[in-house]
């Protein structure tokens, strides 16, 4: 056991830290669910991508820089902690392209992976649909074979700033006599093919962070087909678990959160009721624990295990402690927690009640917290389903 | 960075667990409720053979001169078995501390016969009036301001103070200090008695893991064997939701406890605030466990007959035993808030 860092991966920590803290723009962009914000943010991920921070974890021939998994860790706490953009490239990068790196062909990864870091090529993930939320395996949108591929027709909904993307990404059944979770196929479908019709949903807070997404018999090639045809649960299963699991959510950005709570604390704490002072211990603590375990995993993944149902417990504390992080925040500002953008005497521009917002997601999204629970009970634990 | 334990400190875990499964049933954990020492007869000695005495003590004084990192999974271990043996006090507390106070000849005298199992040490700190397993000591070493005393039996009296988990043997101690006695005076001494008030922290929190992890194994066991409404009661969700969260308290708790080690072994500063941490997850983590292992074993694991219990009430005792989760919130608090 050695927490220590090598001299190696503290100088890679110099490296980012120096170029974030000359580069980060100087005031925080419009929100990235927006479509001026979204337009400010894929400036900022380019110039990240042209700089080569933009998945540094990534293979030199797509843009990475070959970083270990711990130097990315290192990446993500210099990114938050310089107050960076949250990433709009997300749902590409860290949830389609760990897909392809495993099921994708040559071909395909050679296409999209560059694209899909340099930010050229947006993507969104179409996973629920109106009647297949939780229950994932219950969707219906269809695809019939045709020469050369498949013409899909269904609807997906809670697509991720799917009004601003190029592509979406998800299932769709390919076999509609097959049992619940088989006969579906991972598609990749271009949102400007023709039969695609994208309605924009505002979120909670406002924003039109959502989409839907209508399509009536849209042709998509077999090339846009990743993994086996009919074998779709097991290709998106890969997937959820790097949404549930370390990709999506680095230790970084919530240590950031932790820090920039014990600077409002101290701000104002003196006038919040003293309960509080062992809030915001336990926030500071929350991620501390959050950013043990996560070296832990690291460790397990770099000795070459693979992490599979505890991802889900990772999801369950991260989310978890999100809120709670939040809530004490807004508990702090007492009177002015409601004030928003660009209410003059909003605290940070009214940032802590978006971010409550946004952090109120956490345990519906990627598999709702109940979900992952029963996950952890009967995969980790071994109870017993029925 | 590696987060992770070696092949070496892994297999001497499981060799020591081995060894625990063989000699420390249940039923050799309620022999020791019953008798008058509160410790499971002939149980020191192995533990001795397997080197766990004089883990903490030098090879030139006949220990394997091993730290903190290699002892605390085999603590975690201890708790796991809820072993009712002082090996917190007598191999993981008291050996250090006695290696800093004692001099050459007392170093002679009583390190190897600690390794050989032979001496039993036991430790009182100002920090509390309790002073556990000071009535079946050999040698007592006690803080008083600062100065440290080290006695023997015929040097104080014990008063004892029983405990919920009846093979806790929790005493109070009464003694006169006097040159005699007299081990060290001088400043350094509140360095060596917060030193052992940590390790003492750390230890009890490895343990507060281990009984949590063996408190969610048997309601597992059990939610998954009784059958109500025709059905596993582990299969109803209200069941597993309660597991799956002492569960992840349980492993959230787990690094912060190791990490806590490896500060301590590896001297780099900051020992305390991460003790502390330590000690306020898993306390909190095993009163968690407890209480939902308490709920799902329903009417049998309120009785007294069911094993439940001896686990459940180590927990209790050592949730609050050096130092509350409380206590240590603020002290974390005083670091990253002043």
């Amino acid at each position: 056991m050695n927490l220590e860092f090598t001299e190696q991966e503290e100088a890679f920590r110099i490296e980012a830290r120096t170029w974030l803290e000359a580069n980060v723009p100087q005031k925080p962009l419009p929100s990235g669910d927006t479509k001026e914000g979204f337009a400010a943010h894929l400036e900022w991920e380019r110039q990240l991508f042209d700089a080569g921070w933009a998945v540094v974890s990534w293979p030199k021939k797509y843009g990475g820089r070959e970083a270990s998994l711990t130097e990315w860790l290192i990446f993500e706490e210099e990114y938050y902690r310089a107050g960076a953009p949250g990433r709009v490239t997300q749902n590409g990068i860290f949830l389609l392209a760990p897909t392809l790196f495993e099921f994708g062909t040559e071909e395909q990864k050679d296409r999209l992976l560059q694209n899909i870091a340099a930010a050229r090529h947006l993507w969104a993930q179409a996973w629920s649909e109106p009647n297949a939320g939780s229950d994932l395996a219950g969707i219906k949108s269809t695809a019939r074979r045709v020469e050369g591929g498949w013409k899909l027709s269904g609807q997906k909904t809670w697509c991720t700033r799917g009004a601003f993307c190029d592509s979406v990404f998800g299932l769709f059944r390919t076999d509609p006599s097959a049992a619940r979770h088989k006969g579906m196929t991972y598609f990749m479908v271009s949102l400007k093919a023709e039969g695609i019709t994208v309605r924009g949903v505002d979120r909670l807070d406002g924003d039109e962070g959502f989409a839907e997404v209508f399509f009536d018999d849209v042709f998509v090639p077999d090339q846009d087909v990743i993994g086996e045809v009919n074998a779709g649960w097991r290709v998106a299963m890969a997937t959820t678990s790097s949404e549930r699991g370390l990709s999506l959510r680095s230790p970084g950005r919530f240590m950031a959160t932790a820090s920039r709570l014990v600077d409002l604390y101290r701000r104002y704490g003196e006038k919040a009721d003293p309960s509080l002072r062992n809030a915001v211990i336990d926030a500071w603590m929350d991620a501390e624990a959050y950013r043990l375990y996560t070296f832990q995993t690291v460790t397990r993944m770099m000795q070459g295990e693979s992490i599979g149902a505890e991802s889900s417990l990772n999801k369950i504390f991260w989310s978890d402690m999100d809120v709670r992080t939040h809530e004490t925040a807004l508990a702090l500002l007492g009177e002015k927690a409601e004030l928003e953008h660009p209410a003059p005497s909003a605290e940070a521009g009214g940032s802590w009640m978006k971010a409550f917002q946004f952090a109120l997601a956490g345990p519906i999204y990627a598999g709702t917290n109940e979900i992952q629970r029963n996950v952890v009970a009967e995969r980790v634990l071994g109870l017993p389903r029925k | 960075m590696e987060f992770a334990f070696t092949k070496d400190q892994r297999l001497f875990q499981e060799s020591f667990r081995d060894m625990l499964q063989a000699e420390c049933p249940p039923t050799m954990v309620r022999e020791a409720w019953e008798n008058d020492t509160g410790r499971a007869p002939g149980l020191w000695s192995k533990l001795a053979g397997l080197g766990l005495t004089g883990m903490l003590v030098d090879p030139e004084h006949g220990g394997l001169g091993m730290d903190e990192l290699d002892f605390i999974l085999l603590l975690e271990e201890s708790g796991r078995f809820a072993l009712p043996e002082p090996l917190l006090g007598a191999a993981f507390i008291a050996p250090p501390l006695i290696r800093a106070l004692a001099s050459e000849d007392q170093a002679r005298r009583w390190l190897p016969a600690m390794a050989s199992g032979d001496l039993v040490p036991a430790v009182g700190l100002d920090f509390s009036r309790k002073v556990q397993d000071a009535g079946t000591a050999d040698l007592l070493i006690m803080q008083k301001g600062s100065e440290f005393h080290a006695l023997e039996r015929s040097d104080y009296s014990v008063e004892a103070q029983a405990s919920v988990d009846r093979s806790r043997m929790v005493c109070h101690v009464s003694w006169a200090p006097g040159p005699k006695t007299l081990l060290l005076r001088d400043t350094d001494v509140l360095i060596h008695s917060a030193a052992a008030f940590n390790r003492g922290a750390l230890g009890t929190s490895a343990q507060l893991i281990g009984l949590a992890r063996h408190l969610i194994d048997m309601t597992v066991e059990y939610a998954g064997a009784r059958t109500q409404f025709g059905v596993p009661i582990g299969s109803f969700q209200a069941v597993k939701h309660q597991l799956a969260d002492a569960h992840l308290a349980v492993e959230f708790a787990r690094p912060m406890v190791y990490r806590a080690a490896w500060s301590m072994a590896r001297d780099k500063g900051d020992t305390e605030t991460h003790v502390s941490m330590a000690k306020v997850y898993a306390a909190e983590a095993a009163l968690k466990t407890a209480k939902a292992a308490l709920q799902i074993h329903g009417a049998i694991g309120y009785s007294f007959e069911h094993d439940l219990h001896l686990w459940m009430k180590r927990v209790w005792a050592l949730a609050s035993d050096w130092g509350d989760a409380a206590w240590h919130r603020q002290r974390v608090g005083q670091a990253v808030l002043g």
